[in-house]
């Protein structure tokens, strides 16, 4: 599917409803107040875009979502459960993925490992039939490959699939990054500045994957960018932090024409 | 690994090699005595690469250089020796390796968890003070006796390839046992390390934290692993040296053998563990008698430490270890 028709599908595609909502939530560390009073919502199957000013609070708010940090206040409620803090493993167990603004992969592994780590929730038999490779755990194994193999075909990094992560280049370490977040099969995937410090090209791939794995897997998608472009080209609706506050929530054009963006990225006389 | 160092590392292997031949090769000694002192060197090596592994271990995936290793082995042993008067040996060893666990568990609640985030620096100095409590402990409910810890291991030496050399080779049979276990110990950390999920998980864990928790694998329940496996090693590390010297307070300077080790072979590498434990132990006692009489003898005492200091002085991340580069 190329970038103009996967495109045209995300525009057409009604959204469902929503299956997460934050209402209220409140992080302060010590006197610092990283976010105050946030909510919005996300809908499934939507790519949500988390734009603002540096240190405005957008990683943080991943961070709560994901679990990383406990919320003073407020309530996260994620497929119907309602929560005052999440707990990382619990977020990753009912399909929450991430990937990271600076890489955090496991250099030392292959990208094959590092995909198939990805997997780790999903992997059921006993570590003993594991490491002897018997009955089940092989068809298992076997299983999980499979499906490992798939993502390394979708993201098209099959020639570096056996090499360590930490000699590859950094576009595609961010893609393996991706890659290890899709293996989990998450239901909303959350990702930290997904194209920091790409050029033009590796930015347009990288946008088609994340399209093509909204588009084909369903996936709901809650992404912080910086460049404006890609911003409003990829998602559904954005919501606009300034220090720690919404400043604006809705469609990129009315985001885009919303004073209160435009004075927060541009600066005002106070 | 730039090829500028992958040469230096195999030039530093090539002149390793070169002085382990060189006493034949000047004609100061005759081949199969060489021959006994080699693998006499090596298997006290594969002791001190046991010891070695579990630093290795709890250093990977935690980040923590683990003073009490030491302690460990040494309380390993002593809870072995004693439960051994009133137990068989499998049921004590069962015993003991269920109490390693159980300090394991201990150690991830009441240490590392409320210093989760702290400085390096910090966890080492709790992990000197898991050190100090299991000496203390140790000797309180166990005693402070020299104890005789008997597994059944002959203790005769054997002598091999009668036929081929005029007198044979004379070799340790207990050193001989010590290190098939500690290679087969060793196999099967590799086997779990790489081919399990779990094993995966460590790993995971070593290099990046946050990122293993993303993927939902729980910090804690694989700092109880790692602390079991380290607690494991130390048992097996407990046996053989205890069976070797004698349980007592000075079991634990063994594991001091062990610092010189993980620095020639690289704090973060299970290879490195085990090969530098060979080298140290190979170099020691070849030094010792071709090297020795030039001193005075002794040497075996201090040339752990004088390699290391050399390795720290021109290769500090050792042979194997990950080099440290920081961003400026």
């Amino acid at each position: 599917m190329s970038f103009d028709e996967a495109r045209l599908a995300v525009a057409v595609r009604a959204l469902g409803e929503p299956i997460l909502a934050l209402e209220g939530v409140s992080l302060a560390f010590g006197g610092v107040k990283a976010l105050s009073d946030v909510s919005f919502d996300v809908r499934e199957h939507e790519i949500r875009a988390i734009i603002g000013p540096n240190g405005a609070g957008k990683s943080s708010l991943l961070n709560v979502i994901n679990g990383v940090y406990r919320p003073n206040a407020g309530t996260i409620t994620f497929r119907g459960e309602r929560h005052h803090h999440m707990e990382p493993r619990r977020s990753a167990e009912r399909g929450i993925a991430r990937t990271f603004q600076s890489l955090a992969l496991f250099k030392g592994m292959t990208v094959l490992e590092n995909i198939l780590a990805g997997r780790n929730l999903l992997m059921k038999s006993s570590l003993f039939a594991q490491a002897l490779r018997i009955g089940p755990a092989l068809k298992e194994e076997i299983a999980h490959r499979k499906r490992v193999e798939e993502i390394i075909d979708f993201l098209e990094i099959q020639h570096v699939r056996k090499t360590p992560v930490g000699r590859l280049p950094y576009g595609l370490q961010k893609r393996v990054d991706l890659g290890r977040a899709l293996a989990a099969e998450p239901r909303v995937l959350l990702l930290d500045e997904p194209m920091a410090g790409m050029n033009v090209e590796e930015k347009q791939d990288m946008s088609r994957f994340i399209l093509d794995v909204n588009d084909e897997f369903g996936t709901t998608i809650v992404l912080i960018e910086h460049d404006m472009g890609v911003v409003m080209d990829l998602s559904d609706r954005v919501v606009v932090l300034d220090y720690g506050r919404k400043i604006a929530d809705g469609t990129p054009d009315e985001v885009r024409s919303s004073q209160a963006v435009i004075d927060a990225y541009l600066g005002v006389k106070h | 690994m730039s090829s500028r160092r992958a040469a230096l590392t195999w030039a530093f292997f090539a002149l390793l090699a070169l002085a382990a031949v060189a006493p034949m090769l000047t004609g100061m000694a005759r081949f199969p005595q060489w021959l006994e002192i080699v693998l006499g060197g090596l298997m006290t090596g594969v002791l001190y690469s046991l010891v070695a592994l579990g630093l290795v271990l709890i250093f990977k995936a935690s980040g923590v250089f683990n003073f009490a290793q030491g302690a460990m082995v040494l309380f390993a042993a002593l809870a072995l020796v004693r439960l051994m008067e009133k137990l068989p040996f499998v049921v004590a060893l069962v015993v003991v390796l269920a109490i390693m666990v159980a300090l394991a568990w201990l150690v991830e609640r009441l240490v590392l968890r409320p210093l989760v985030n702290q400085e390096g620096i910090v966890l080492f100095m709790a992990t000197l003070g898991v050190a100090y409590f299991l000496d203390g402990f140790g000797q309180l409910t166990m005693g402070s006796d020299v104890y005789t810890l008997d597994v059944g291991m002959p203790k005769e030496p054997k002598i091999l390839f009668e036929k081929t050399f005029e007198g044979g080779i004379l070799v340790n049979t207990e050193d001989l046992i010590a290190a098939l276990i500690a290679a087969v110990l060793v196999a099967a950390l590799a086997l779990f390390f790489q081919k399990t999920a779990t094993g995966r998980a460590l790993r995971a864990v070593a290099d990046d934290h946050q990122a293993a928790q993303s993927i939902g694998i729980p910090l804690n329940r694989i700092w109880v692993i790692v602390w079991s496996v380290a607690g494991l090693v130390a048992l097996v590390a407990g046996v053989v040296w205890g069976s070797k010297l004698g349980v007592q307070f000075s079991l634990q300077q063994v594991a001091l053998k062990a610092l010189p080790v993980v620095i020639l072979g690289g704090f973060t590498s299970i290879p490195g563990a085990i090969i530098g434990g060979l080298i140290i132990g190979l170099g020691e006692k070849l030094s010792e008698v071709y090297v020795g009489p030039l001193f005075g003898g002794g040497i075996e005492n201090w040339f752990a430490y004088v390699l290391a200091l050399v390795f720290l002085l021109f290769r500090p991340e050792g042979l194997f270890g990950e080099r440290h580069i920081d961003r400026v």
